[in-house]
This record gives structure tokens, C-alpha cells and sequence, in this order.
């Protein structure tokens, strides 16, 4: 059988300015990123932002892998039962071992959000919990108002992609979503949806660290 | 409609006077899911109780739903 040989870190480089060209793979190269939740929007944006070449990663959840999350989320059957945040980072050092990561199996709070956050460039939130979406945006425009900060709202149900939006609510704070399709009144969760607002999630944080988004 | 409005997400809102609570409350909004910014500023929770909407402001008032 032949063995696995891992591209170097030197061909991942010229494979990403070859499709993403010079300038963001340069950029991307020095950026860290905080994403506080690995669910369908976490898992998806940490895949994006890997495969692309992002520096770092701080990975941030509390909840372990379950079988209801396989059908949007970037996990294993193999995985069911284990912390998110471990899960997410062995399946991303398979798919971009050159990534440096940092991980957390912790519920972010008003108290302990700096640890998550202080070193990032841009922070994602990618919670599916309304209040704790709330309370991560508050405390990230009043800690850290020079930080960016990249939010959803809005990604349930069977509306077609096209309502899913990317908005500059001011100099720093992005919004992705469709602004209000509630899963907590009953709404489905279809991986496609979730998919594109995440999408929108990881290209919003690209662009702004490539100095496009303006 | 008042002639000095407040801009409240893009629409013209007659809510100078209000403080940030009273209009919240009369909008019916969950101050818990929510983030509000008044010309481009955060306004922060504990604050909304105080701050009066002047004529001219601009208001962003994002409403978080369940899902992720």
C-alpha cells in the first residue's frame, strides 16, 4: 500500500496564491479569527476560513457532537459525544494541517469573553442561541470597538438563498442572514440555508481582512 | 408624522423624546435579543433606560433569532 504523503506547507502556499492569488493569501496568512460556536454556522466558516489559509483559528464551544447535528454540521458519526471544539480541530488539521489553532470547550460569558477575543482580528458570531448572539455583539462593540465583528441572524427555514444577505450595520459590525427566519418558532434547519449564511459569514470576514470590504 | 423624525432601521419614526427603553417597549422588542446603535455608536444595555432620541438620529436596532 502506499503511504500518505502531506503537501508541504510551502506547496499549500503556492496552491492558494495559484486560486486566491498574492495579495489575500498573504493577508489571510497573518490573520487570526475568533469564532464563538462550532454548530452549522462555526463548523462551516472554520472549514472556509482553513481551506484558505487563515493563520489561526480560536475555536470556542461548549456542547458536544450530536447525532441531530450530522445533518449540517462539519462532524463525523464517529464523533458523536465528543466536545465540538476537539471534533472541529482534529477534522481541520486532516483538511489544512498547517492551520495553528486554539480551542475552547467553554461557554462564552460577559466575564471571560476577553480570552476569546483579545487577539483576534475579527471576531465571528456563530451561536445559535438569540441571547447569547446578543450579548457576544454588545460585549464585542462596547469592549472592543476598533475590533470587527462579523454576526447572523436569520438562517431557518425553506425561504430560497437569495434572502440570505451580508449587511454593514456600522464602521466595524457586519450582519449576515435573512434578519428573520426564528428556528425557536418552529422553523426546520436545512444545511443548505445554514450553508450560505455561513458563506456569507466566512467571505465577509475575507474580505474585510483583505482590505476589500470598505 | 412628526416633521423631525428619528430614523429608526431605514424608516422615519416619530420617537424624538423617547429614551431608547420607552421606544423598545412600545415596539415591542426583547431588550435581550437585541443590539441597538445610535449613529453608529453601540448603545449599551445598561443605558437604554437614560438615552433620549433626539430628532436627526440614526437608529440600528439588529433583532437576533434562533439558529446556527
Amino acid at each position: 500500500m502506499e503511504s500518505v504523503r502531506i503537501p508541504s506547507r510551502e506547496e499549500f502556499r503556492r496552491a492558494l496564491v495559484q486560486k486566491q492569488g498574492e495579495q489575500i493569501t498573504e493577508k489571510l496568512a497573518q490573520a487570526t479569527v475568533a469564532i464563538c460556536g462550532l454548530g452549522g454556522l462555526g463548523s462551516n466558516i472554520a472549514i472556509c476560513l482553513a481551506r484558505a489559509g487563515v493563520k489561526k483559528l480560536v475555536l470556542v464551544d461548549f456542547d458536544n457532537v450530536d447525532v441531530t447535528n450530522l445533518q449540517r454540521q462539519q462532524f463525523k458519526a464517529s464523533q458523536v459525544g465528543k466536545p465540538k471544539n476537539i471534533a472541529l480541530a482534529e477534522n481541520l488539521k486532516e483538511i489544512a494541517p498547517y492551520v495553528e489553532l486554539e480551542s475552547f470547550n467553554e461557554k462564552v460569558t460577559e466575564a471571560n469573553i476577553d480570552k476569546f477575543v483579545k487577539d483576534a482580528d475579527i471576531v465571528c458570531e456563530a451561536f445559535d442561541n438569540p441571547e447569547a448572539k446578543s450579548m457576544l455583539v454588545n460585549e464585542v462593540l462596547e469592549k472592543y470597538p476598533q475590533k470587527n465583528l462579523v454576526a447572523a441572524s436569520g438562517m431557518a427555514g425553506t425561504d430560497d438563498a437569495n434572502s440570505i444577505k451580508t449587511r454593514k450595520i456600522s464602521r466595524h459590525f457586519y450582519l449576515c442572514g435573512d434578519g428573520k427566519s426564528d428556528v425557536t418558532k418552529g422553523l426546520e434547519l436545512l444545511a443548505p440555508r445554514v450553508m450560505v449564511c455561513a458563506a456569507h459569514q466566512a467571505l465577509t470576514i475575507i474580505r474585510i481582512l483583505s482590505g476589500l470590504q470598505v | 408624522m412628526n416633521s423631525n423624525p428619528v430614523k429608526i432601521n431605514g424608516e422615519d419614526v416619530a420617537a424624538a423624546g423617547m429614551t431608547i427603553a420607552e421606544y423598545l417597549a412600545s415596539a415591542n422588542y426583547d431588550t435581550k435579543r437585541i443590539a441597538v446603535e445610535r449613529n453608529l455608536e453601540i448603545v449599551p444595555k445598561a443605558k437604554y433606560a437614560e438615552v433620549v432620541l433626539e430628532a436627526g438620529d440614526v437608529v440600528e436596532i439588529v433583532n437576533f433569532v434562533g439558529g446556527g
